[in-house]
């Protein structure tokens, strides 16, 4: 049997997690809520984070505009997406919530932006 | 002279959601005065996710959370003065403020909420030795300059204070090219939330060094390098533990002290251990009329928190101008006990009370499996199990207004108890 100590990040709780593997069968105790059971079985499975950054914006308030992922993208691609982001300029007005790049390096999920501007 | 039934000073999360619920209350006069360019405060370079999951179930990122209430501040038509800055408060509530367009303004205020955040602590502030070169920034001057301006600060980082946003820093210089070399934490604990020590940290295998300090920092015009070195238990350095890393930015992330310059000049009464306003129930603080609330009152770790407690200003700021608020009710006072630094409101008064009481404290070091017991009067009135507690998370307690029975000079304790002590 495997076992895993973790912490949860999905809500500011940072409950304690023990995930157990027992032939190929995860359990997740130490959770108060769903979202951490998932959380720890996704942790060791295939790790995903939401990535929150900034493109250049022309006409606006301010010089860069905050986007983010609107899902969670896996982890191993955060890199490779902030290089193509890093490419990326955009016009102002921009509203919150638009796409800024559809299916981010094929993903699946979105860019969005995280304000108005 | 302007008047105002509310004056809120600071257009921040704390200033935004005490206005608009002091709106819901039925004050329609209300002016919200905001030294920055925009409103939303810090939240606006807070581009991270995270914010809202108490006040909005989701997920949002700093600018997100802001822009649902300054939405809900311009549909209600609650005025607001930006590039604005507030001086002093005197006498009678009055406000002096100044900006470009208007000039200089006097304006009385039926009530004020202060709501002005607060501000981070430099190298001054902690006396660090060395030469005074440029590429020593505070983590949220860095993130200012980062998120919003689009200046990169540096290529080689270290980051002193494992406080959150040195935590969040440090992937987000990681995620926009730069090496993060280390973490030092004076304490052998970090400041910084669980969560963010996870994602910020061990995702980009970037090492932290508890009960380490600063001994030093190279370079003549730029940094160059600095030195980190161990510390005992007395927090003094130990002779030959020095590191030194070749590094071209310090990032500062060590603490954040309520900003109270107008308050301490109109007299107000802080408390020394939080450095904010000492303030009853209704976040009223010693001078009557004056509300305060987020984190000039003190130093919070979740906006959600920031927002309930400001919205408990604004109702009560409202309340206050309807002449809801009994002033001369019974008062009890709130102490820290064992394990606890402080606890907000320092004042309660029962009959103010609605429906509960929310107490918050911090604890002053980190716990596992203890209770967390609230007395009142030496007599126990809420017991709560606590499996982890930490001086960088926030805790709270609700109280029930009707064990909130007590007669003339009360004390309200929250302690902390080893479980099955």
């Amino acid at each position: 049997m495997e076992k895993h100590q973790l912490v949860c990040i999905v809500c500011p709780m940072g409950c304690y997690l023990e995930v157990t593997k027992e032939n190929e069968e995860y359990n997740v105790t130490g959770n108060k809520c769903p979202r951490g059971k998932a959380y720890g079985m996704k942790e060791l499975t295939n790790p995903t984070r939401v990535v929150t950054t900034t493109v250049k914006i022309k006409g606006g308030l301010l010089n860069r505009l905050p986007v983010k992922t609107k899902e969670a993208i896996p982890k191993e691609k955060i890199f490779e997406c902030m290089k193509f982001i890093d490419s990326i300029e955009v016009k102002a007005p921009i509203s919150v919530g638009d796409i800024i790049v559809k299916d981010l390096l094929g993903t699946g999920v979105d860019l969005v932006a995280s304000r108005s501007m | 002279m302007l008047k105002y039934d509310i004056v809120v000073v600071g257009g921040g999360p704390a200033g935004l959601a005490a206005a608009i619920e002091a709106k819901k209350n039925g004050v329609d006069n209300i002016l919200v005065i905001e030294r920055d360019r925009e409103l939303g405060g810090i939240l606006q370079q807070c581009i991270h996710n995270g914010f809202g999951l108490h006040v909005f179930k989701e997920e949002l990122t700093g600018p997100e959370y802001a822009e649902k209430f300054i939405t809900e501040l311009k549909n209600m038509g609650i005025e607001y003065k930006l590039d604005t800055m507030a001086l002093e408060i005197g006498e009678e509530r009055v406000i002096h403020a100044i900006n470009t367009v208007d000039g200089f303004m006097r304006i009385k205020a039926g009530a004020i909420i202060l709501s002005m955040g607060c501000r981070e602590r430099t190298r001054g502030a902690i006396s660090i030795p060395g030469t005074r070169p440029a590429g020593v920034f505070t983590a949220g001057t860095a993130q200012r300059f980062v998120n919003m301006e689009g200046y990169m600060v540096g290529k080689r980082v270290v980051i002193l204070g494992s406080g959150d946003i040195g935590l969040i820093m440090a992937r987000r210089m990681t995620l926009e090219g730069a090496k993060v070399l280390a973490v030092a934490e004076l304490m052998p604990f970090s400041g910084g939330l669980t969560r963010n020590i996870v994602q910020c940290l061990e995702d980009y295998h970037i090492p932290l060094y508890l009960s380490h300090t600063l001994m030093e920092i190279k370079g003549k015009d730029r940094v160059e390098g600095v030195v980190i070195a161990e510390v005992d238990k007395n927090r003094k350095p130990i002779p030959g533990t020095e590191k030194h890393y070749d590094c071209d930015t310090l990032l500062l992330s060590v603490g954040l002290i309520p900003e109270n310059e107008i308050s301490k000049n109109a007299g107000i009464a802080l408390d020394p251990v939080t450095s904010g306003p000492i303030v009853n129930e209704s976040m009223e603080t010693s001078i009557e009329g004056v509300f305060a609330c987020g984190n000039v009152v003190h130093v919070h770790d979740l906006v959600d928190f920031v927002t309930a407690e400001s919205k408990r200003a604004g109702k009560n700021a409202a309340r206050y101008i309807k002449k809801e608020i009994k002033a001369d009710a019974k008062t009890a006072k709130t102490k820290p006990g064992e394990g606890i630094r402080y606890i907000v409101p320092h004042m309660v008064r029962p009959e103010n009370v609605d429906g509960t009481l929310d107490l918050f404290m911090r604890v002053d070091n980190v716990y596992k499996d203890m209770n967390m017991i609230v007395k009142l009067d030496g007599k126990e009135i809420k017991r709560m199990k606590k499996k982890h507690l930490a001086p960088g998370e926030m805790e709270s307690v609700k109280i029930k207004k009707e064990d909130l029975g007590f007669g003339e000079d009360a004390v309200i304790t929250v302690q902390l108890e080893k479980e099955g002590a």
